[in-house]
């Protein structure tokens, strides 16, 4: 159970979270967020907090608690652990940002449900110790966020001509970019061009694995 | 690779015996050219603009096709005529309207994303032209939706906006569309040849008729899809389609305004986006039909065809998987 650890530096861990390991544009999850809230960057950035910070909460209290989790209930114990997190979150932005999460409430308090969280509780935080987990969540919580700001960017620019609620553009140059088939499209095209980085500089095969929610 | 035996003179070939002189090219040229009377008469109507949002269209489509077989390392297909299709279907069902950008940034969309992107001319899902339009339509609902008089003369330049007979239809109701029109019988001739407000292709329903004709006698296109298609939109229509109670809408203007001619033997009938079963085809088309009619009488949209097609063009595999045929002599599968 202890192998992996020493083997990787800390800052390896959070590179490896933000490029390799990227939650969306590399292991496809997570995808109903990174559409639902992203078109405006403020509100894509406010998530990506919220899930930087629970990712790593998580992942630390996970990886404390590992060698009192039985292996059998681990998965309840895991979600319980989640929605603690979630909770705090979700009273902190109640009490101290009421208009941002008028807007977005609903996808703080459904960070429960995301895939990404559990899969780096159960892939990394529940084999390795807490420091370690603490980085590889920071580095998975930095990859959805610098992953959300890219997207909500440019829907925020294309469909409303605005980046954080300021106008740049007078126009609305791509309307349909603020909608839903326009968060489709930018997170395709985005994930494309992430491959193509990939398999054109590193020598990838692309992104691959399995699609979640 | 024929094996000749010289003293039995008995010729060996192998299979496929009967060869035909079809390519895709062939097919993609032919039907680009039984356009030609919708267009001629769209040119009729709506003046140059109809030539220049055509022409910036199909540029369009061709710049993309190029662009992206080139990036990706393809061949480059242009002369297979598919993207010239795609981006005259698309300039066809654009209002004579639009602004430049219009018909360029949606043939982008149409041949580069719905197209290319999915793999090249065979395994796009939906149907490169109307994804275009859906595109433009949902981007820029103004522009998309201002629709101009026909003038039917280069020299009118005074054209004024108006609703599209589907709109005034739909807003105000038949009385209305009888007071702009005249009586019952002006109605449906103005209709059929296509003096009416509109996207440039779609207004002329015999010009499509003509064009349709033609495809439907190279055998290049088959009733299946359209006959059912046109059929449910009438039968839903007559029968819900009156505001007096059941049976007494007017399927004629339905099935004569829209796009819905254009839509039943051009759009819906794409190879690549409808069944290749002829059963699956049936159903394909009656479930155009249904949509068409729902969103028509039912939705925000006047018109519903082209989202009607590309919703069914989701089912297209669904379909083709549960009526393929049995392959002869192979073992049932093990039931379950």
């Amino acid at each position: 159970m202890e192998h992996q650890e020493e083997k990787v530096s800390y800052l390896q861990l959070i590179k490896n979270g933000v490029f390799k390991e990227n939650t969306i544009f590399r292991l496809v999850i997570s995808l109903c967020p990174s559409i639902a809230v992203t078109n405006s960057v403020r509100n894509g950035f406010l998530l990506g907090v919220a899930v930087l910070f629970v990712q790593t909460m998580v992942n630390t209290t996970v990886a404390l608690l590992r060698r009192f989790i039985h292996p059998r209930i681990r998965i309840p114990i895991f979600m319980l652990v989640i929605s603690g997190w979630v909770s705090v979150v979700d009273m902190v932005m109640a009490a101290y940002a009421r208009a941002a999460y008028k807007e977005i409430g609903l996808y703080i308090q459904i960070i429960v449900a995301f895939a990404s969280i559990l899969a780096r509780a159960e892939m990394f935080a529940s084999k390795n110790r807490p420091l370690a987990a603490f980085f590889d969540g920071f580095g998975s919580g930095l990859g959805f966020l610098v992953a959300l700001v890219i997207i909500s960017f440019f829907r925020e620019l294309l469909g409303k001509g605005s980046l954080w609620g300021f106008q740049i553009i007078e126009a609305k140059p791509l309307l349909i970019m603020i909608m839903p088939a326009g968060g489709f499209i930018a997170v395709g095209l985005l994930m494309g061009f992430f491959n193509w980085i990939d398999i054109r500089f590193y020598g990838g095969k692309g992104a691959g694995g399995a699609s979640g929610h | 690779m024929a094996v000749t035996n010289r003293d039995q003179e008995l010729v060996v070939t192998v299979s496929p015996h009967v060869r035909s002189d079809e390519s895709t090219a062939k097919i993609m040229w032919t039907v680009t050219l039984s356009l030609l009377p919708a267009f001629a008469m769209s040119v009729y109507y709506f003046g140059p603009r109809a030539v220049y949002v055509t022409a910036l269209s199909i540029l369009g489509c061709l710049f993309s096709e190029w662009l992206v077989q080139k990036m990706a390392g393809r061949e480059i297909t242009l002369s297979d005529g598919s993207a010239f299709l795609t981006g005259l279907l698309l300039g066809m069902n654009m209002p004579s309207s639009v602004p430049f950008y219009i018909p360029l940034v949606s043939a982008f969309v149409a041949v580069a994303i719905t197209k290319q992107l999915f793999g090249g001319l065979g395994y796009n899902i939906f149907n490169p032209a109307l994804i275009g339009r859906a595109f433009a339509l949902i981007t820029w609902p103004r522009a998309m939706t201002t629709w101009f008089t026909p003038t039917a003369a280069f020299v009118a330049m005074d054209a004024k906006t108006t609703a599209t007979p589907l709109g005034i239809l739909k807003e105000e109701g038949m009385h209305k569309l009888l007071e702009v029109f005249g009586d019952k019988m002006t109605l449906y001739y103005q209709l059929l040849i296509g003096h009416r407000a509109g996207s440039l292709g779609e207004t002329s329903v015999i010009a499509i008729l003509i064009g349709a004709a033609f495809l439907l006698y190279k055998r290049y296109i088959s009733l299946h899809i359209p006959l059912s298609f046109l059929a449910t939109v009438a039968v839903l229509t007559w029968v819900f389609g009156g505001k007096e109670g059941l049976f007494t809408g007017d399927p004629i203007v339905h099935l004569l305004s829209g796009g819905l001619m254009l839509g039943a033997f051009y759009m819906a009938t794409d190879y690549v986006t409808c069944p290749s079963v002829k059963t699956g085809q049936i159903i394909f088309g009656i479930g155009c039909g249904a949509l068409t009619a729902l969103i028509r009488l039912k939705a925000g949209y006047p018109e519903g065809v082209m989202f009607a097609i590309l919703l069914m063009n989701c089912f297209t595999p669904l379909i083709d998987r549960n009526l393929k045929t049995k392959v002869f002599g192979a073992r049932k599968e093990a039931a379950k």
